[in-house]
């Protein structure tokens, strides 16, 4: 450390001599991004998080690829697939593709990595994203057979999305662990240096196939993990950073005045939204009057959250899903629009016209709860308001001790309906509607492989949801892309950022 | 003085365990740790797997006495957020927090000392009020919005400083001065103090009359004996900002031992966190003890106590 110190030291100080400041970044061809959170492991299959899917996209690819401008599926990995019955799908693999170690990539690879992440004992971090496969068989080197455990319509957007493959021989020899500190992947980025948690390098994948990603032209991405917002704005402004991202409103309105930067906004897939104990399963609650649940739906001023607090790309919404999803049916969403009045004398109605109180729980965005917590007041539902860590609110929230809580999910970017409405309606330990009806419909929407049948019964399922208010829905949440006009980017919609598609203007 | 170190050695290990037990309870008070580690997006059978694969269905007790028994043999086990042995993770951000304290506490010593000294020779001087209004101010600013102003005028304006980061000694400048600057007022107000106090005293007064030199009546009588509780203060100031340079670690994007130690606790890691509770409470009593040893060097009615 100490030696490794002195050298940096001198290069350093000889840097700064030489070029007034280390700034430089077209020039050396490299873009420079800051993450906030640290990253738990790059191995994707062992985080969840935002910043973890996208160095996904980047170190590795999928089966399938899907567009996210158009949502439509194109073959990466495999060129073409198809379902030979209710739950085998059959890929024929593209030849010639190596993994940045050059070993090959075949039906092998295929195998051990759905073989081994499939498994429950081998902990993959996200289980939704891969506990619906039950195996792989390999038919000759280039065709592979997946096996699912069941019907799953979704699977093609799974295998679009969260399930990577991995190399075989690799990761065998090296295991989630030495994946995270080597990875190893087909992507269009190879991994060049990682320090857990703080700074990710990546260099080009000059072999890179022909992916529908496209191929990269930025040659080095340097990422580094900077937890405070005002610090990586001064990076942006003394030239050490290029690309920030998740950047907060009322800071990002500062930077768009300024010229060198580049301000864009994207919605997410990210919904905030009331939970009500309708069931109640936290002992006597009024939300078990659906007057009252209504009454909550009608309190809120979702447009004024929208206007005044999101601001961007965020829209208000109805639907107990976010709406680009598939199967889920705006139209089907009852709405309720913003009557303190009506919320009033529904209240009344259901036998509390002085209003009553109750707890009101959240665990992120304390500035939207508390907006949240003054149109409940306004109609007479006093707030005992609770501020959590997610892990503390999860767990009350399991063991059914939550009448009201601001919650937001963003669904892991996986573009169909089973991965919201689902999570919560099906008589899981989350649920707090315990709808029988609304089980019913889901279980056959996330199971059909019909797709004219699966939008039929997540409709009626939102349609039974939103008419019982079990959740008052509000909004989509957005984010904040900042960049130096150097930089040629467009954002999508599903808050991965994309470095093949970036380039310098 | 074997039999004073081996008591405060033994009374050291006790103190690090109690720590330990403490914190172990407080964290699983604190929330579900399979929940946390599962994420946001992890379902009630995702909880569920992680909770038997982890073993944190077995009785708490149970659990500590696992920890305890590797942490013993010097296995702190595998970080639950990041998957990585924690020993070595440690250690690499600790190198981080070390060379900052070190660097801090030394800033504050450098400056505050010789203030105080300068404050207590002339009261109600200028130079006396200058100090009064640095340590008024070190005391006042929250060290985010002094690391901010910091790398507005050093970074952005004047571009002589990187913003953030540790990969260079340059890097550690900026927050070097606010960490430093953080513990200084207080170290500055008791070496004032102290030198008040003890320049009234019989002997200062005994040493000028015999026609000492200033200078030597200054630092060599009236600095040795005021400085003994400043000692004391500067190794309880070292411990703090080892374990809650926090904030300036995470304003300068230093990844240190503090800041892991604050993400840990959200994030439910028990081993890091376990491992550096551990790791903090040892700093806490080497320091004390240090500043006993050189606090009996510099007076020697403390060492035949």
């Amino acid at each position: 450390m100490k030696t490794t110190w002195l050298k940096s030291s001198i290069a350093g100080i000889a840097l700064i001599a030489a070029t007034g400041g280390a700034w430089a970044d077209k020039a050396n061809d490299t873009l420079r991004v800051a993450f906030t959170k640290e990253l738990e492991n790059v191995d994707s299959f062992f985080n969840s998080s935002r910043e973890g899917v996208v160095l996904q996209r980047a170190i590795w690819d999928g089966l399938i690829y899907r567009d996210p401008v158009t949502n439509e599926y194109k073959g990466n990995l495999a060129t073409s697939w198809e379902w030979i019955d209710d739950t085998t799908l059959e890929f024929k693999l593209r030849e010639g593709v190596t993994f940045h170690n050059g070993e090959p990539f075949n039906a092998d690879d295929v195998v051990y990595t759905v073989n081994f992440v499939s498994k429950e004992e081998n902990g993959v971090k996200t289980q939704r994203n891969v506990n619906w496969m039950e195996s792989a068989e390999k038919i000759d080197d280039y065709t592979v057979r997946i096996h699912l455990k069941e019907k799953f319509p979704a699977a093609i957007e799974f295998l679009s999305g969260p399930v990577s493959m991995y190399p075989d021989e690799y990761y065998a020899k090296v295991g989630p662990s030495g994946m995270g500190l080597e990875p190893v992947g087909t992507g269009p980025y190879k991994v060049v240096s990682v320090v857990p948690g703080q700074h990710f390098v990546l260099e080009k994948n000059e072999n890179y196939h022909d992916s529908p990603k496209g191929q990269p032209e930025i040659t080095n991405i340097d990422i580094r993990t900077i937890p405070d917002v005002n610090t990586q704005m001064a990076e942006l402004f003394s030239g050490s950073l290029d690309l920030i991202w998740q950047v907060p409103a009322d800071q990002a309105e500062k930077l768009a005045e300024m010229d060198q930067f580049t301000v864009k906004n994207e919605s997410t897939m990210r919904v905030g939204y009331l939970s009500m104990d309708a069931a109640g399963r936290s002992g006597e609650s009024p939300f078990t009057d659906l007057r009252v649940r209504q009454a909550v739906n009608h309190a809120i001023n979702r447009q004024e959250l929208v206007d005044a607090l999101l601001k961007g790309q965020s829209k208000v919404v109805w639907t107990p899903c976010f709406p680009s999803q598939f199967g889920c049916v705006e139209e089907a969403a009852k709405t309720y629009d913003y009557d303190p009045e009506k919320a009033k004398a529904l209240l009344a109605e259901a036998g509390y016209p002085d209003g009553f109180t109750t707890e009101l729980y959240a665990y992120r965005d304390r500035e939207y709860a508390e907006a949240i917590l003054s149109y409940l007041n306004a109609v007479g539902i006093e707030t005992d308001f609770k501020f959590l860590q997610y892990s503390a609110l999860r767990e009350l929230n399991m063991k059914g001790e939550v009448p009201l809580a601001f919650l937001t999910w963003g669904s892991f970017s996986i573009n169909d309906a089973s991965a919201m409405v689902s999570q919560f309606f099906k008589h899981g330990s989350l649920d707090d509607a315990r709808d029988d009806q609304v089980l019913a419909d889901l279980t056959v929407a996330d199971s059909s492989t019909d797709p004219e049948e699966r939008i039929e019964h997540y409709a009626k399922a939102i349609e039974r949801i939103t008419e019982q208010a079990y959740w008052a829905p509000m909004f989509s949440y957005n984010t904040n892309y900042v960049y130096t006009n150097e930089v040629e980017y467009t954002p999508t919609a599903d808050e991965v950022l994309r470095f093949t598609t970036m380039s310098w203007k | 003085m074997l039999l004073f170190i081996s008591k405060r050695l033994g009374l050291a290990i006790l103190v690090a365990f109690t720590v330990s037990f403490i914190s172990f309870t407080l964290l699983f008070l604190a929330g579900d740790p399979a929940a946390a580690l599962a994420g946001e997006t992890a379902s009630g059978e995702d909880i569920e797997a992680i909770r038997k694969l982890y073993g944190f269905d077995r009785p708490m007790l149970v659990q500590y006495a696992d920890w305890l028994l590797s942490a013993i043999q010097g296995d702190f086990g595998e970080s639950y957020y990041f998957r990585l042995p924690v020993a070595p993770l440690i250690a690499e951000r600790l190198s981080v927090t070390m060379t900052l304290g070190v660097c801090g506490i030394t800033f504050a010593l450098l400056t505050a000392v010789p203030l105080g000294v300068a404050a207590a020779i002339r009261p109600n001087s200028f130079i006396d009020r200058l100090a009064l209004f640095l340590s008024v101010a070190g005391q006042a600013m929250p060290s985010f919005w002094f690391g901010l102003i910091l790398i507005v005028i050093f970074a952005i304006q004047l571009g002589w400083l990187p913003p953030s980061g540790a990969s260079s000694p340059m890097h550690f400048i900026m927050p070097t001065i606010v960490l430093g600057y953080y513990a200084m007022p207080a170290i500055m107000r008791l070496t004032r103090a102290g030198m008040l106090e003890v320049l009234s005293s019989d002997y200062i007064r005994t040493a000028r009359a015999k026609g000492a030199p200033e200078g030597r009546v200054l630092f060599r009588h009236a600095l040795r004996n005021a400085i003994i509780p400043v000692v004391s203060l500067a190794a309880v100031q070292m411990g703090f900002m080892l374990g809650g340079s926090i904030v300036v670690e995470s304003i300068f994007a230093l990844h240190g031992a503090g800041y892991l130690a604050w993400e840990s606790i959200a994030r439910n890691d028990l081993p890091t966190v376990q491992a550096l509770i551990l790791v903090f409470s040892m700093f806490y009593i080497v320091f004390t003890f240090l500043a006993d040893v050189l606090n009996a060097w510099l007076d020697p009615r403390m060492r035949s106590s």
